[in-house]
């Protein structure tokens, strides 16, 4: 469902997007990277922060729906699945991950940002 | 970001060719399997460099060539490349490395010369760019080992893929 959600929200934001000359059908495929993307959505509840890189690794954090804009924050996580997951000889890229070091590392990031 | 000796880089790679070449006793197995070992580096290597450069999209082929020289290059030997010899419709170019790390301390004897010493490159770079989903393909086409004065790398753009539903309605 995450997944379909973000999908659509991709195609979404692109076809929206008041920048291009030619809009695309909304739908169409997209080359990764192209066009725009949504950062985050906020309800009355939470807030929700995207970021999905070239390779299609997507992180994704939800928020207090004060928070302000973590798109650094979400980096830095990147770099930690970096580190601990691409880099551990015993994962299959592309495999679901469960990773103690990287569990770890993480929850100490998110606390160090006090979120 | 944290580096290695380079002369220990250097003979490590040097060894495990060696080893290579007595495990599978043929030189054009060798560099298939090189090819693969970098293949293999190239698609964990690819979120790497895209964490740490914070490069984002590139917007065409010859933007992507250009970051694997400058970028890449720099980032992961500690070199970097000149792109030339572009063809007509950007789709293929090479990458000139004038000073290639790999090969100090090398020479390749006569028998070996079908030897692609360094082929693990182009592995390397075919399976990162793959993970970008642009596919191309990668071979040697000049090498200092070879006696040529510098060398070559070229690159060839087969096809971008576009993002799709990978999912039909019904599911």
């Amino acid at each position: 469902m995450m997944f379909g959600l973000f999908f659509s929200l991709k195609t979404f934001a692109a076809a929206m997007d008041p920048r291009t000359d030619t809009k695309s059908q909304l739908g169409a495929p997209l080359r990764i990277g192209e066009s725009c993307t949504f950062r985050s959505f906020r309800t009355n509840n939470y807030k929700l922060h995207f970021l999905e890189s070239p390779s299609g690794i997507k992180i994704v954090l939800n928020t207090d729906p004060n928070a302000g804009d973590l798109r650094d924050n979400l980096s830095y996580i990147y770099g930690l699945y970096v580190e601990y997951v691409m880099k551990n000889p015993l994962y299959t890229p592309g495999e679901p991950f469960k990773c103690e070091l990287f569990l770890r590392n993480l929850f100490q990031f998110v606390k160090t940002i006090g979120l | 970001m944290d580096a290695i000796n380079a002369e220990i880089f250097t003979l490590t790679y040097g060894s495990m060719v060696r080893q290579l070449i007595a495990d599978l006793e043929d030189v054009n197995e060798v560099n298939k399997q090189l090819d693969t070992m970098g293949y293999n580096i190239g698609i964990r290597l690819i979120d790497e460099f895209l964490a740490k450069s914070k490069t984002g999209k590139c917007i065409d082929f010859r933007d992507t060539a250009d970051k694997i020289a400058k970028v890449g290059f720099k980032m992961f030997l500690n070199t970097s490349a000149a792109v030339a010899n572009w063809n007509a419709d950007s789709t293929e170019c090479s990458l000139i490395l004038e000073d290639n790390p790999l090969t100090d301390f090398v020479e390749l004897p006569e028998n070996y010369a079908g030897l692609s010493y360094c082929n693990v490159l182009c592995g390397v770079i075919r399976g990162a760019l793959e993970m970008v989903n642009i596919n191309v393909s990668c071979s040697f086409v000049k090498d200092v080992l070879r006696g040529d004065d510098v060398s070559e790398l070229r690159l060839k753009l087969l096809s971008q893929m576009h993002e799709t539903y990978p999912y039909k309605d019904d599911d």
